[in-house]
């Protein structure tokens, strides 16, 4: 009844409930998103870098070896040496070693040269046909299948380079042999062939732009022979590629970057400096990249942070002032609650029930708000960074804490009319009317 | 049934007063009359337990309402006494019926809606049921708190300067409620006024001085 009594009064004033109302949804908004955002964003990132201890790549900025090879989202340093890299990729200390070659994309979507181990890291399975054998077969992220509506067997030219505009390789096309399972990692999104062919796609195109040289028409004429099963290599008897499919030599083929992960943590702490000072490459460690990025975004964050609990104080003020507002002319409407046999305790929890309504009802359209918001900025970094939110997610604890906040916002607010309420003196009231 | 005995109440700085020992059987009527600050508003609360006395007793059905604690007080006050002011007031977002019907939860925990019903057509408001109070006339006020007065069958109903803002026609209207009602209830009633219309109405008088 006390409830039902408060709940009509703050629709008995609706502009201020809406003021108040709309002040905590916005800050509750803000937060909700802010916790969502993090917390998925974190998870996304470090999802991602389970099982890479150190990424070897050309030098350069470490940050950007990582974001471009382990979230394909940043372009790569350079390349390095294949020959170079297999030298680390076989030390002791590691226990698997994936390489990856970038070269093109197709609409955006980046295609990678690689290992079959690159899909089984991400706990992906070739749940539609089969994984890439031969060149230019590739594995297509579920996602990619997804949108594009592309099945096995269907093929499609990449463009050069990271730019979806960029140049048509419209000489060789890529057949689809298989499609990836569902894993909500970066691999949903790439499309996977082995390394032989991103090194025979642009081959061909040195051979197109010079002089060939006896080096390159080896290759020139491997790939120019990819589709025809039988076909003899006259004159290349020492490279002999005595298998039915062709394959690129691996001699002077460069790389973009390799993924390791040790065997002994050993790696972690000293590869960064033996490889810097022995190679031409150098060695990233992901988690503390990552770690570095978060705490760059971390201040972006905490600025959005202070916004939101700012504007909470405004709404917090807000249902105090039209507490303490309404209070002066309901002070005879609560000397008359008691006279008809009201306590004090009943009028405290009146006036404060109306806070808590206000701040529950101010918290779930926040909830709701800031999911709403997730959906469309998940759409915009689903288009720019393949990276997706999920708006239905729920962040038990932080967004329990949030809660607990916006109830004491409530109680604060109304803790001073409330104690007001409680010690009216109901004769003095009513006789000064 | 009200008894009140050497009731003494002092606001400090020389206003004191000692006022006379009146007593109201039930279905009785009583009518306090006096000049301005003569202490009428005073002796009301003091009757209806609003205030505390000096010294003094209120006894209303046998209890002494000065002893009481101040949760039992409330307790007592919203089951046994009715109060009808001067100038009625109302929770501003609760329409008519359900203003009564709180007064009847407040004191017993239950909601008497067909009872409520039954005491507003008595007191011609069946059409107003549904009304927030500001939308009454202030006579239709008055009647909605006497109403919500005797929701709960007191066995005292406090009336203060129930008819000064009212005119000749329904301020006599509201006195025959009143006593009509408090005879039906078997109610005492008090009124304390200062109108001279009401004091050929009621024979049973006390002057303060």
């Amino acid at each position: 009844m006390i409830t039902k009594i408060a709940w009509k009064n703050i629709w008995f004033k609706p502009l201020n409930t809406a003021l108040s109302i709309i002040l905590l949804t916005a800050s509750v908004a803000i937060i909700t998103l802010l916790i969502l955002l993090q917390e998925q964003f974190e998870k996304k990132f470090s999802d991602n870098i389970d099982g890479i201890d150190i990424v070897l790549g050309a030098q350069g900025s470490p940050l950007q070896l990582i974001l471009s090879s382990v979230y394909q989202v940043d372009a790569p340093t350079g390349n390095i040496d294949y020959t170079e890299a297999k030298k680390w990729m076989k030390h002791p200390f590691v226990e698997t070693a994936i390489p990856l070659s970038f070269g093109d994309n197709y609409r955006g979507f980046r295609i990678v040269g690689t290992t079959p181990d690159y899909l089984t890291k991400y706990g992906a399975e070739v749940k539609n046909g089969k994984v890439f054998v031969k060149n230019f077969e590739v594995v297509l992220g579920s996602a990619i299948a997804q949108k594009l509506g592309m099945k096995v067997g269907d093929k499609f030219f990449g463009s050069h380079g990271d730019a979806e505009e960029g140049e048509v390789h419209d000489h060789q096309a890529y057949i689809i042999t298989g499609i990836a399972s569902p894993t909500g990692k970066v691999v949903d999104n790439l499309i996977l062939c082995n390394l032989q062919s991103v090194w025979a796609m642009h081959d061909h195109e040195h051979e197109e732009g010079e002089e060939a040289h006896d080096h390159e028409t080896d290759e020139h004429a491997a790939v120019a022979g990819t589709g025809h099963e039988d076909h003899d290599h006259d004159g290349h008897a020492e490279e002999a590629h005595d298998h039915d499919e062709v394959t690129v030599s691996e001699e002077g083929k460069e790389i973009t970057a390799v993924l390791v992960k040790f065997r002994s943590k050993m790696g972690i702490v000293t590869w960064p400096r033996i490889i810097a000072q022995n190679t031409k490459m150098q060695a990233a460690s992901p988690a503390i990249e990552i770690n570095r990025l978060f705490s760059l975004f971390g201040i972006g964050l905490d600025a959005l942070k202070y916004l939101a609990i700012g504007i909470m104080a405004i709404s917090g003020i807000s249902i105090f002032i039209a507490l303490f507002n309404t209070l002066k002319e309901r002070k005879y409407e609560f000397a008359l609650l008691r006279v008809n046999g009201a306590s004090r305790l009943q009028l405290l929890s009146l006036v404060l029930i109306e806070s808590l309504l206000l701040c529950i009802t101010g918290f779930v359209f926040g909830t709701i708000v800031g999911r709403v918001a997730l959906v469309f900025i998940s759409g915009s970094s689903e288009d720019e960074f393949k990276m997706s939110f999920n708006p239905f997610e729920f962040v038990w604890e932080k967004e329990g804490y949030l809660f607990l906040l916006t109830i004491f916002v409530g109680i604060l607010a109304a803790v001073i009319p409330a104690v007001k309420a409680y010690s009216l003196n109901i004769s003095k009231t009513l006789a000064n009317a | 049934m009200i008894q009140t005995k050497n009731i003494h109440f002092s606001y400090g700085k020389g206003t004191d007063f000692r006022f006379p020992d009146i007593a109201a059987s039930s279905g009785e009527s009583l009518l306090i009359t006096g000049g301005s600050g003569k202490g009428k508003t005073t002796l009301l609360h003091l009757l209806g337990g609003l205030q505390r006395p000096q010294s003094g007793e209120v006894i209303i059905e046998d209890t002494n309402i000065a002893s009481l604690s101040e949760r039992k007080l409330d307790h007592f006050r919203g089951k046994n006494i009715g109060l009808v002011l001067q100038q009625s007031y109302f929770v501003a977002s609760l329409n008519v019926l359900e203003n009564v019907v709180l007064a009847s939860w407040l004191a017993t925990g239950k909601q008497a809606t067909e009872k409520a019903k039954q005491l507003l057509a008595q007191l011609d408001l069946s059409y107003h049921l549904y009304k927030l109070p500001t939308q009454l006339s202030i006579g239709q006020q008055q009647r909605v708190s006497i109403a919500r007065a005797l929701i709960n069958e007191p066995k005292l109903l406090l009336a203060d300067e129930p008819t000064s803002s009212l005119d000749d026609e329904n301020a006599f209207k509201v006195a025959d409620m009143l006593s009509h009602l408090a005879k039906q209830y078997g109610t005492a009633l008090v009124i304390v006024t200062h109108d001279q219309r009401l004091k050929d109405r009621f024979p049973n008088q006390i002057s303060l001085s």
